[in-house]
């Protein structure tokens, strides 16, 4: 667990001895995201984007000294298990922000609800615990996991699409991202094709989309499996003549290795760097000035974490128990990067999604693109299974 | 219609057999002349992929990017070897496993440190881009010809080094009696570093003819290097043929159970349920080979230690 | 080898007693949360000592004996999930079912030898994992919450850490004390025999199919139950468990304290999941400080961390 602003403790502390250094009435934040392994890369915009947040704030979220811990949960469940409840039961934690991932969310959500440690995921956002287990001390600023994926389906019904190829791999992410997609889609699935987690080539299913001429492919391939399959989706010839729709393939952790292949393909996302508002407009400046990459919809989203956190803290006046926060987090009003954001009563966002193209910019950097607006404050299907 | 599916899956299958090849073959000599298990072969072919982006990064030309790369993957290659394996030579097999798996560790880390967690890339070359017609409303990109290709020239050179040449001989006659080898005068660690060096160079070439298709990122060889065992060990350990044919059954087991599983699934099973099964069976079906073929030729389908 | 026998003697008791004292340690020392890293800890030492016994007596390298560990963990998660939670009837379930998925495996592993058995090993590990995968009912690739412990006699004892905790290292010291007496009978011999010269065990009219069959049974059955208990921990059981890089960390620990003591794998576990959890903690690229470190030990101790010991002592 690395400690930001206790640097020659942080050794001590990873030991698990208590660095002892913070006021009982400082805020701890633990910080639980995949920051090693192959999938890492989401998780640094993710802690980019929050950290970018707590520099804003002067390290002091709501005015009160702020201290980050973060820990790296190797995308490995138990690991993971492990990592949240010496969160939580050593650091003493008040917050957790995390995962990335889902299965690794699963894992850790029991746990951390049981040691009452309020859990805010700036990413992922299982069906589970946006229906029937759902909980008062989770909340989710990103979207429900069949958000981006609905978002794709309501674009390829109003397209008037008749024909679709669905494509994901082959487990629980890639089920509910099809079955989000044919939630608002009622046109024919001409095929559903599932490939291996980890795939690499994919010209035996690029054959068969060639042979079956569908009006769309619609794909949910996250990771370097979509980048393989974006280039070779493009150099199989495909991009010009089948549309391309897709949710968490093309974004600004792909495209730096994409580039031209992915120009012009689509995808679903409820944040893009041309969004018109001012909060927008001066994340994505200081994002690009102060880690020298572009921005992607994951670093919007640790930053609206982090604001979040800010606002509802100095809302709560510095009352930093289970049930203050909890409280000011579900009414707090910041300056999302999206423009509207507000809390559903399962404790996941409303908002408006996009669709959005990959585009070269003028400055001749890679990014997405809004290009219109396909749900306004959009909720999610499994909002009503909660009693919460 | 799916006649023609079945012939570009055909090919599909013999490209994707091909890289398994480029990479099991280097793999499958190392293991046979040294009898020394590489597990770092994997993080050898992701330097080469690497060595080719920074090489075209700084020199906007593929053919250099290439003919750089390769250099740097060989000096790698004995780096590695001088620094490491070569403590390792004639020690047990498990303390290979565990000290080339430190490598790994090491070098996906080193990369990430390096180059980053995201992806990078390769553009392909201007002169092998786009898709040529195969057959009327099937395209089929020039650059997986060129892979086959290549893969295909390098078969052949491996094939003339070994049989046909004085250090071909010395390699297969090493294999099988290192010390009269040796006794005659021959500097066998020499010898040994410099196959060492070659099967690096092959595994690196490997990366490199992938880096356009593939994404290029830390740990990418660490899946590729099961499959290239996969393929060895059917094949029969040290058996550079058999590494090719095998190599060439697993592309198109693999290929053919992606494409077809499913479907077939559906003969049998309510659609719902083949889809559940269906690609399960597909990612399986491979190691179940392996596991048949192993039940009835415990050593690989060409048992062939130095030949 | 005397030293190493006399050592054997005042060790393992030597490191039992700090562990049974560890849950008051971390309790007086302010850091309770050490016993639950403790309890996973001993788990793993439990898998270990599993594949110490086809590795370091066998010869048998099993590339896939994460596969077994998951079988179990999936036995008493899939139990949990349909309100079965008895931990004595769950944890030899867990068994059996590791067990059993081990004798059907051997009888193809088994046959082979070296390289050939890593690779089928292996082979099975992954077909074991990709079912797991496709377990679209009991949460796929994204896992199952096991929502309790499970109870012993009806009673939820296990939910406390410490509890819990005991529970773990009695069956560790079960298992440790099991394993050292099948190594030393006369069916363990024939076992370590045949490692040695297998055409001379059989021409002494010993079946050393049948006995490294069962050993490979045994060893899975034992894996098993370290599943049972790792799902029990993390309360949740996940695909993750079984993947091939799993394995490959537990011929690490083994190797990591030496393999054919059985008190080594233990040593092993401790040291590899202890250095991992430090070294993750002050840096998140701290595989490039593990990598050369495995690296060194191999190359400068080739009989694992014990013979450190050893060679200071002689």
């Amino acid at each position: 667990m690395k400690k930001f602003g206790v640097g020659a403790l942080a050794f001590a502390a990873a030991l698990g001895i208590a660095a002892g250094s913070a006021a009982a009435d400082d805020l701890k934040i633990g910080m639980m995201l995949t920051l090693s392994g192959p999938a890492a890369s989401l998780g640094k915009h993710v802690q980019d984007g929050f950290m970018l947040g707590l520099k804003e704030a002067d390290g002091k979220f709501g005015g009160v000294a702020t201290e980050v811990i973060v820990a790296d949960d190797e995308l490995k469940p138990d690991v993971a298990v492990s990592k949240a409840r010496e969160l939580a039961e050593s650091d003493k934690v008040q917050i957790v922000v995390g995962t990335v991932f889902s299965n690794v969310m699963m894992a850790v959500a029991k746990p951390l609800s049981d040691a009452g440690v309020v859990v805010i995921s700036p990413n992922a956002g299982p069906a589970p615990l946006a229906g029937q287990g759902c909980s008062a001390t989770y909340f989710n600023t990103a979207w429900q996991n069949d958000n981006n994926h609905e978002v794709m389906g309501q674009y390829a019904e109003s397209k008037g699409f008749k024909k679709v190829i669905l494509m994901a791999p082959n487990y629980q992410a890639g089920k509910d991202s099809m079955a989000g997609f044919k939630r608002y889609y009622k046109g024919e699935v001409a095929d559903e094709i599932f490939t291996q987690l980890g795939q690499l080539d994919f010209s035996a299913e690029l054959a068969r989309i060639a042979a079956a001429k569908p009006d769309a492919v619609f794909t949910f391939m996250p990771g370097g499996m979509g980048v393989n399959l974006v280039k070779q989706y493009s150099q199989a010839g495909l991009t010009g003549t089948i549309p391309f729709l897709s949710a968490f393939t093309v974004d600004e952790t792909t495209l730096p290795a994409t580039k031209d292949d992915a120009v012009g393909m689509f995808a679903g996302s409820q944040w893009a760097p041309n969004l018109d508002n001012a909060a927008n407009k001066a994340f994505v400046e200081a994002f690009r000035a102060a880690y020298g990459y572009e921005p992607s919809l994951y670093a919007s989203q640790g930053y609206d974490t982090a604001k979040l956190i800010d606002a509802a803290v100095k809302a709560s006046g510095g009352k930093l128990d289970k049930d203050s926060l909890v409280k000011a987090l579900e009414t707090a009003s910041f300056d999302s990067t999206r423009g509207s954001f507000k809390f559903n009563t399962n404790h996941f966002p409303i908002q408006d999604f996009y669709l959005v193209k990959a585009v070269k910019n003028d400055a001749g950097a890679y990014v997405t693109e809004a290009v219109e607006k396909v749900f306004t404050d959009h909720g999610d299907a499994y909002a009503e299974q909660c009693k919460m | 219609m799916s006649l023609m599916l079945m012939a570009v899956q055909s090919l599909n299958g013999l490209q994707l057999g091909i890289l398994l090849f480029l990479i099991a073959a280097g793999l499958t000599l190392v293991f046979g002349v040294m009898d020394f298990i590489n597990l770092a072969h994997g993080v050898q072919y992701m330097a080469g992929a690497y060595f080719a982006v920074t090489a075209w990064l700084l020199t906007g030309n593929f053919m250099i990017a290439v003919i750089l790369a390769l250099a740097a993957s060989l000096a790698f290659g004995l780096l590695l070897q001088w620094l490491v394996f070569r403590h390792l030579m004639g020690r047990d097999h498990l303390d290979q496993v565990l000290a080339t798996f430190g490598v790994i560790l090491t070098l996906n880390e080193a990369a990430r440190m390096i180059w980053g967690p995201s992806p990078l890339s390769l553009p392909i070359p201007e002169a092998l881009s786009g898709s040529i017609v195969l057959m009327p409303g099937l395209l089929y990109p020039v650059y997986r010809i060129g892979i086959i290709a290549a893969g295909l020239a390098v078969a052949l050179l491996l094939w003339l080094l070994i049989a046909r040449t004085r250090v071909g001989m010395l390699v297969r006659a090493g294999a099988t009696h290192a010390p009269i080898v040796a006794a005659l005068g021959i500097n066998i660690d020499r010898l040994f570093a410099m196959v060492f060096g070659f099967g690096a160079m092959l595994a690196g070439f490997a990366g490199m003819m992938a880096a356009p298709i593939l994404a290029v990122e830390p740990s990418m060889g660490d899946n590729l290097l099961i499959l290239a065992f996969v393929v060895i060990v059917i094949g029969g350990i040290g058996s550079v043929r058999g590494a090719f044919l095998a190599a060439l059954i697993i592309g198109f087991v693999d290929t053919m159970g992606r494409s077809f599983a499913t479907d077939l699934m559906k003969l049998f099973l309510s659609p719902s349920a083949a889809n559940d099964v269906g690609p399960a069976l597909a990612s399986m079906l491979i190691y179940i080979l392996m596991a048949v073929v192993l039940f009835f030729r415990p050593a690989g389908l060409f048992p062939a230690r130095g030949t | 080898m005397t030293s190493t026998r006399r050592r054997a003697g005042w060790l393992p008791l030597a490191l039992f007693v700090v562990a049974a004292a560890w849950p008051m340690i971390a309790e007086m020392s302010g850091n309770p949360f050490w016993t639950v890293l403790a309890s996973r800890m001993l788990i793993f030492a439990i898998a270990a000592i599993s594949l110490d016994l086809i590795l370091g007596y066998g010869a048998m390298v099993s590339f896939g004996q994460a596969g077994a560990v998951g079988i179990g963990a999936y036995s008493v998660g899939i139990a949990a999930s349909h309100g079965l939670n008895e931990g004595l009837i769950v944890l030899p379930l867990a068994v059996l079912a590791s067990g059993l998925f081990s004798l059907v495996t051997g009888f193809v592993a088994v046959r082979t030898r070296g390289v050939y058995f890593i690779m089928i090993t292996l082979a099975f590990g992954q077909m074991i994992y990709f079912t797991a995968t496709s377990l679209s009912a009991y949460g796929g690739d994204d896992g199952l919450t096991v929502w309790s412990r499970s109870t012993i006699f009806g009673s939820g004892i296990l939910e406390d850490e410490r509890v819990f905790y005991a529970f773990v290292l009695i069956l560790l010291a079960a298992v440790w004390v099991l394993a050292r007496l099948l190594v030393a009978s006369p069916f363990g011999k024939v076992i370590t025999a045949a490692r040695q010269n297998e055409a001379r065990v059989e021409s002494l009219g010993f079946d050393i199919f049948a006995h490294r069959l069962a050993i490979y049974t045994i060893s899975g059955a034992i894996a098993g139950l370290a599943g049972g208990l790792l799902a029990n921990h993390a309360e949740f059981v996940s695909p993750a468990y079984m993947n091939w890089q799993r394995s490959g960390e537990l011929i690490v620990m083994v190797v990591l304290g030496g393999m054919g003591t059985l008190f080594g794998p233990i040593a092993g576990a401790l040291a590899y999941l202890g250095l991992e959890h430090v070294l993750a903690g002050f840096w998140q690229h701290w595989r490039i400080i593990l990598g050369p470190l495995l690296i060194l030990v191999v190359l400068r101790a080739p009989g694992g961390l014990g013979s450190f010991i050893k060679t200071r002592r002689t």
